[in-house]
């Protein structure tokens, strides 16, 4: 294998052993990308130089989990001194003034940052389409989505062109771009990943998490990246482990329940018999499956879809041409420039989410929109945590289908529900991870999904580590 | 029903200009959504706790301590127009 | 006949508290300094940046809302109120919406008309905003400059009820509240500086009427009797627009101080739908007893409790408790003197008189200067005790209150103690009977006024040292038998 095909663990595994360098394995990216870049785009911003910084550095880091490893970072996470756009025309030119607190954990881990990874605009949208640049190629077909809103990250990984990313994601922006690539994607428990730094969607749902090529991978980063930290009020002190201690293959006596209503669903059937199939294995393996019963998830659905654009219409109001980001050259007063620069800045699919989530907390309709739609999340919060009494996981599908062909779903609608399996997970802040678990017949990676309790990435982790075992798939890479 | 005058009040509160195609679009659009989004009423929520917060946590606080301020040249780094230290902008009123 | 109408205030009173930094990030919040220079990623309103509370916010307003006795939230949480302004650096202001931090409390305040109740409806935290300057006037300038210093700045907004009746009650509520809260020494209170900023909404209705009419919102008072001023215009104009049959508009005013009248805000404003929502970001607070418990015990004694008791305990004047008692140090240190010394009266008209004018015109507050409580009660007691006259007290003050020394020494440094002591005076009152033969004469034909200029003649003659009272029994033993 190349160097750029290896995992996290393998390439330190050869650092450990001096068969390779980290300038080697430096050359070995910067060659891939460009050697496929051209054809996947996935990055807006290439970093040499902060890769360069943490290179010198190695020696110092080489004990650190991430010294030597190229990593890509989603373009909404805050990088000092480097562009961070959220592929948005209103954000082109903008460089923090700050690092966001995950990636000074990459640092402080010794990752070479090497770019900075395309996404739907603000991560709004699940085919990366709404990038104000350019669309990102899925590179098992080039002609497919990587999904969204981490498109970017989950294409590059795939690609081989970084290790390992890390993306961020509110009703499913890690899980099901990492379906439609066929790597392993987490989305962690709210809290347990600070969000300071990370440009807010919808700040309630929001969570960074890793995109790997497999789960011993994501162990490493989750590990990299959890913890407490005092900037964000919503982070979760004491919670954060060493996931490497899940790395086991054992799931005898783990329950596992498969919520009926998620699988009477209208879906792709190669995808449902692909993620029945993984799960009759899991059982084969000593887990014990049942069937469980679980709220609809078109109401998560649509509880997302008031709470999501709610909270967006208040956090992309600050993009008004005062302080930073574009300010339209229309700005003849104030007013003008609020309206021309907001108007010219925000693409389609954001100014339609402002719309929707502004009309939902305006005046007079609060209580029927937001407020509900707060009340559905209690149900489905409970619902999660009912089943999670009883069981230690539940199965489902990451997406109803494999990556779609670009530019074929232009019903916002009918894009949305490409995220039926992943958004409830959002709505109870559980957390969740996609991995890989076969292929339909036009060859395109499936995804399945496990979501786990409340603080059970550990859980989730035992379970995918087993499945990746018995299925032997993770060594399976896109042709380029 | 949402309807187009929706649209330009929540756009206009939002500080957006939409052009007439657009507006004709997104009410379209928007429409279906909370079309999709009345599924909501199906559940009785009448005595239902919502929830605002995602992690059941309270009194997160720190101690009023001063930290250092960012430098002014950063704070001021990526503004579109600047002058005398300070964020310039077009007139307030208009005419 | 005109209808007679009653006026209708309700009043909102932002105050800056004075913490170290500011409510959701470790910025200083210090007054003064160069634009942006205390400003971060947080109250620039930077992209992925997040608030974390400030506690001693928390207390501050805890504080401020047992003292205006309001019952304490047990639950509350920070709301975002989303509005477009250049200085909002999100374009939301984090306040408070449905749960503030304390509800249902009241002021006592007194005018020349009596005691009232003023109620207050809440008291709710939020951020202040930064500062807008325009280049020329708001009207013609073609751009404005933003500074963020202010931005995040801890406030608390007061909320009163509808129950003021006059512009002098307004005064009078207003000057209590910011009394209250320096009593509290959580808030400079200074309208100048903007620590305490008033709006008010004005209406009048008929009398007897129990529906209130339409208000109109004032804005842009700097100064108390900007207040005052602003509200007797805009209840004149309401008043002359109803007697001659027009209709009140509900808007916004600003007070324009340069031309003495309300202007309307009209067309100028934006739709008032601020889309309140909880705010993600920060957690609810759930404050239980024992938190209420220790804020409760850091409250003071207020200016109202104090100003009764200073005149059930002392039996000061109304008007006398009322100086000592407007502002904290003087209470203090009023108490302070009375250790020592008993006799309050005594006591008021000195620290009335001459403590306060030299305060005054040295802008400075009892702590400030020379003079310490007890050095005033020792000074107190040597003019009973006739070792200086009230007038060489006056000098002494002086001294004490530029130098800080301690009385004792002064009078022996400046040679000031009082002569009471017959044998020295013997001669001096002869030689002056001697000079004044005119005096002299007028006195033995019963004119005592005379008596008068010749103890000043002798007081003059020893710089005010001689015991006046003794002079004077000199001169009629000598003078009258």
């Amino acid at each position: 294998m190349n160097l750029y095909d290896l995992t996290i663990h393998e390439l330190k595994d050869k650092l450990n052993k001096g068969e390779t360098t980290v300038a080697e394995i430096r050359k070995a990216f910067a060659d891939r990308i460009a050697a496929v870049e051209d054809k996947v785009k996935s990055y807006l911003t290439l970093t040499d130089d902060l890769a360069a910084k943490n290179a010198a550095k190695y020696e110092e880091k080489k004990d650190e989990l991430l010294a030597g490893i190229p990593i890509a970072i989603k373009d909404n996470i805050s990088t000092e001194a480097i562009k961070t756009s959220c592929a948005s025309k209103v954000l082109e030119n903008y460089k923090p003034p700050f690092n966001s607190t995950v990636v000074d954990k990459l640092d402080a881990a010794g990752a070479l940052i090497i770019g900075k990874t395309n996404m739907d605009e603000f991560a709004m949208g699940s085919s990366t389409e709404n990038s104000a640049f350019f669309n990102t190629n899925n590179p098992w077909n080039l002609n497919h989505a990587p999904g969204g809103s981490s498109g970017g990250s989950a294409a590059a990984v795939a690609a081989g062109e970084c290790a390992a990313a890390l993306g961020s994601d509110t009703g499913g922006s890690i899980r099901q771009p990492a379906s439609y690539c066929g790597v392993v994607g987490l989305k962690l428990t709210y809290g347990m990943v600070s969000r300071y730094g990370l440009v807010a969607f919808a700040s309630s749902l929001d969570q960074i998490g890793p995109i790997t090529k497999d789960v011993e991978d994501c162990a490493i980063m989750t590990n990299v990246i959890t913890g407490y930290d005092e900037k964000d009020s919503t982070s979760v002190a004491d919670k954060a482990e060493d996931y490497r201690k899940y790395l086991k293959e054992d799931v005898s006596g783990m329950k596992i329940g498969i919520p009926e209503e998620y699988f009477n669903l209208d879906f792709d059937q190669e995808v449902k018999d692909s993620v029945l199939a993984a799960v009759k294995e899991l059982e084969k393996a000593g887990a014990e499956v049942e069937t469980v019963h679980i709220t609809d998830a078109a109401y998560a659905l649509a509880a997302y879809y008031i709470i999501g654009p709610a909270e967006a219409s208040s956090n992309l109001a600050r993009y008004d041409g005062v302080r930073y980001g574009l300010r339209s050259e229309e700005a003849d007063d104030v007013r003008s420039m609020f309206f021309n620069t907001r108007s010219e800045g925000f693409g389609d699919e954001v100014k339609r989410r402002i719309v929707i989530g502004t009309y939902a907390l305006s005046s007079g309709y609060y209580d029927a929109y937001y407020l509900k739609a707060q009340k559905v999340r209690t149900l489905i919060k409970d619902d999660f945590d009912r089943i999670f009494n009883d069981f230690d996981l539940i199965v489902t599908p990451t997406a109803p289908t494999t990556a779609i062909e670009l530019g074929t779903k232009s019903d916002p609608l009918e894009m949305y529900y490409t995220d039926i399996f992943t958004v409830p997970i959002n709505i109870a802040g559980v957390p969740a991870m996609s991995i890989p678990c076969g292929f339909d017949s036009n060859n395109m990676p499936i995804g399945l999904q496990l979501i786990g309790p409340h603080f059970g990435e550990g859980k989730i982790i035992q379970a995918a580590y087993t499945l990746e075992k018995i299925l032997d798939l993770k060594d399976k890479r896109a042709e380029l | 029903m949402i309807d187009k005058k929706d649209v330009e009040y929540s756009a206009d509160l939002a500080h957006l200009k939409l052009s007439e195609e657009e507006k004709e679009l997104y009410t379209e659009q928007i429409a279906k959504i909370f079309d999709y989004v009345e599924k909501l009423n199906e559940l009785d929520t009448e005595d239902v706790v919502p929830t605002a917060y995602t992690v059941p946590m309270k009194n997160v606080m720190r101690e009023d301590k001063v930290e250092e301020s960012l430098d002014r040249e950063k704070s001021l780094a990526n503004a579109p127009d600047k002058k005398e230290g300070q964020f310039r902008v077009p007139k307030i009123m208009s005419e | 006949m005109s209808t007679k109408y009653e006026t209708v205030i309700g009043l909102e009173v932002h105050v800056q508290l004075s913490t170290k930094s500011k409510i959701f990030c470790g910025c200083s919040t210090e007054f003064g300094k160069a634009p942006n220079i205390n400003t971060c990623p947080v109250c620039l309103g930077l992209p992925g940046s997040l608030p974390v509370l400030n506690k001693k916010v928390v207390d501050y307003a805890m504080l401020a809302g047992m003292a205006l006795s309001c019952d304490i939230a047990e639950y509350s949480k920070f709301d975002r109120k989303n509005y477009f302004y250049p200085d909002l650096a999100k374009a939301y202001q984090i306040s408070q919406f449905d749960l503030p931090i304390a509800e249902n409390g009241n002021i006592e305040i007194e005018t020349d008309n009596g005691i009232f109740n003023i109620g207050v409806t809440r008291v709710h935290l939020e951020e202040d905003a930064g500062k807008l300057v325009h280049e020329g006037s708001i009207d013609k300038s073609e751009a404005s400059l933003v500074d963020y210093n202010r931005s995040g700045v801890p406030l608390i907004e007061i909320v009163s009820e509808p129950d003021i009746r006059t512009p002098a009650q307004a005064k009078a509520y207003l000057t209590e509240l910011k009394l209250i809260l320096e009593y509290l020494e959580i808030s400079d209170c200074n309208m100048e500086e903007g620590s305490l900023r008033c709006d008010a909404n004005v209406s009048l209705r008929p009398e007897g009427q129990k529906e209130f009419g339409t208000k109109a919102e004032l804005k842009n008072m700097n100064s108390f009797s900007a207040v005052e001023k602003g509200l007797e215009y805009e209840v004149k104009r309401q008043q002359k627009l109803l007697d001659e049959g027009q209709v009140v508009v509900q808007e916004t005013r600003t007070w324009d101080e340069d031309l003495n009248k309300t202007i309307s805000m009209r067309g100028k404003e934006e739709a008032h739908d601020y889309r309140y929502f909880p705010d993600p970001d920060l957690l609810p607070l759930e404050i239980n007893q024992s938190w209420k418990k220790e804020i409760r015990e850091r409250l003071p004694e207020l200016p109202r409790e104090k100003y009764k008791r200073f005149i059930s305990e002392f039996s000061l004047p109304a008007y006398d408790a009322g100086v000592i008692t407007g502002n904290r140090e003087m209470a203090e240190f009023f108490e302070t003197v009375l250790k020592d010394y008993n006799d309050p009266k005594n006591i008021s008209n000195w620290m009335m008189g001459e403590f306060l004018r030299l305060l005054n015109e040295n802008n400075e507050g009892p702590y400030d200067s020379g003079v310490s409580p007890e050095n005033l009660s020792k000074m107190l007691k040597m003019i009973d005790e006739d070792v200086i006259s009230g007038k060489i007290a006056k000098k002494v003050f002086e001294i004490m209150y530029e130098s800080g020394k301690d009385p004792e020494k002064i009078v022996e440094e400046e040679g000031l103690k009082q002569i009471s002591d017959e044998d020295e005076l013997e001669s001096l009152v002869d030689q002056i009977i001697a000079a004044n033969p005119d005096a002299v004469e007028d006195i033995k034909n019963g004119k005592d006024r005379a008596i008068g200029f010749l103890v000043g003649q002798i007081m003059k003659e020893t710089r005010g040292k001689a015991n006046p009272g003794l002079v004077n029994q000199m001169l009629r033993d000598k003078l009258m038998d």
